[in-house]
């Protein structure tokens, strides 16, 4: 697997060479600069860590401006670990590029964070279909769960029985989006279908 | 709308140099590539413009109206789809709207649009 950092951007719409419209989401996405490649031997698990982003200097905390001299770099905004199957061994303070990962017509797989929907009930969160109808003595609960367990045996509820609670802001991956096109110039890639997160949110492009 | 999105729907849309200019009220003849099996004809659509709507964008659209046998036929054309081969602008009509969605409630004389004459026309 290889991977690069990127910025969702937005989306917009184009066609295919059949003539059919397909949604996109435009990515930015690198030059990213290896800050750090783990190996077994120092570190127990292979893997190379990633930078994208600029930041400036005096918002960086001494440590990663160390972190960041080390890669010979300049202070960056984004770092993440990816899984060290890279097609090529790559070395510290190497550049990756848009190319070097992904071409036209690939299939890729986009890691996000979806946008925060607050604390929601069952009926959003989990696609419950509510207690029936508005009749028969129901007043106030048309989007409840119903029961959420029974009575003296188990005498609890279950682990893991699905609730209302906070929704959203989750890591997802969304795979086989098909790259439709690559501006390399502009660090851009247009992929087909939609991208958990924000517009201006980073993602990862996995390949 | 980022500058981004804007840049890169400017370079897929390579075809809407040639397009003519057209806007409600006019007269157009839309060649449609429709595909059967693995032959390719060209079926044609005319009739006025009653709107235009997204402009600018990839998404663009626009919609053509006719009167068919007595029956009014509304058909929505995405502008930069590769299926339209040509679009012949036949008339200019002179309106004062930029939705002529009152000509779904008329009919007949009613339903006529003016012509535009331009200065060059005139001239």
């Amino acid at each position: 697997m290889s991977a690069i950092i990127g910025k969702k951007i937005g989306m917009t719409s184009t066609f295919d060479s059949e003539g059919k419209s397909i949604a996109c989401t435009l990515i930015q996405a690198g030059p990213c600069v290896v800050t750090q490649v783990k190996t077994t031997e120092i570190d127990g698990y292979e893997a190379v860590q990633l930078a994208y982003g600029e930041k400036k200097e005096k918002n960086t905390p001494n440590a990663l401006i160390g972190h960041f001299k080390k890669a010979g770099t300049t202070p960056k905004r984004k770092i993440a670990e990816f899984a060290a199957s890279f097609k090529e061994s790559l070395t510290l303070g190497q550049t990756i590029t848009l190319a070097d990962v992904v071409a036209e017509g690939d299939k890729v797989a986009v890691v996000g964070t979806s946008k925060g929907k607050g604390f929601q009930g069952v009926v959003k969160r989990h696609g419950f279909s509510g207690v029936g109808g508005q009749t028969h003595g129901q007043h106030n609960r048309q989007r409840h769960a119903g029961s959420i367990g029974a009575c003296s045996f188990p005498a609890r509820v279950f682990p893991l029985t699905r609730m209302a609670g906070r929704m959203g802001s989750d890591r997802v991956k969304v795979k086989n989006l098909k790259v439709v096109k690559i501006f390399a110039e502009q660090n851009l890639v247009l992929v087909s279908g939609s991208v958990p997160g924000a517009n201006n949110s980073f993602v990862y492009i996995e390949k | 709308m980022s500058e981004l999105i804007r840049f890169v729907e400017q370079e897929l849309a390579a075809r809407r140099t040639s397009l003519p200019t057209f806007k409600a009220g006019d007269t157009v003849n839309v060649h449609v590539k429709i595909k059967e099996g693995n032959k390719e004809r060209i079926q044609q659509f005319q009739g006025t413009v009653i709107q235009r709507r997204s402009k600018g964008t990839s998404g663009e659209t626009f919609t053509v109206r006719k009167v068919s046998n007595g029956i009014g036929v509304e058909r929505i054309f995405p502008l930069l789809s590769p299926a339209l081969d040509k679009i012949e602008v036949l008339k200019s009509g002179r309106v004062r709207r930029a939705r002529l969605y009152y000509l779904k409630f008329k009919s007949g004389k009613e339903a006529r649009i003016k012509e535009l004459r331009t200065n060059t026309a005139k001239a």
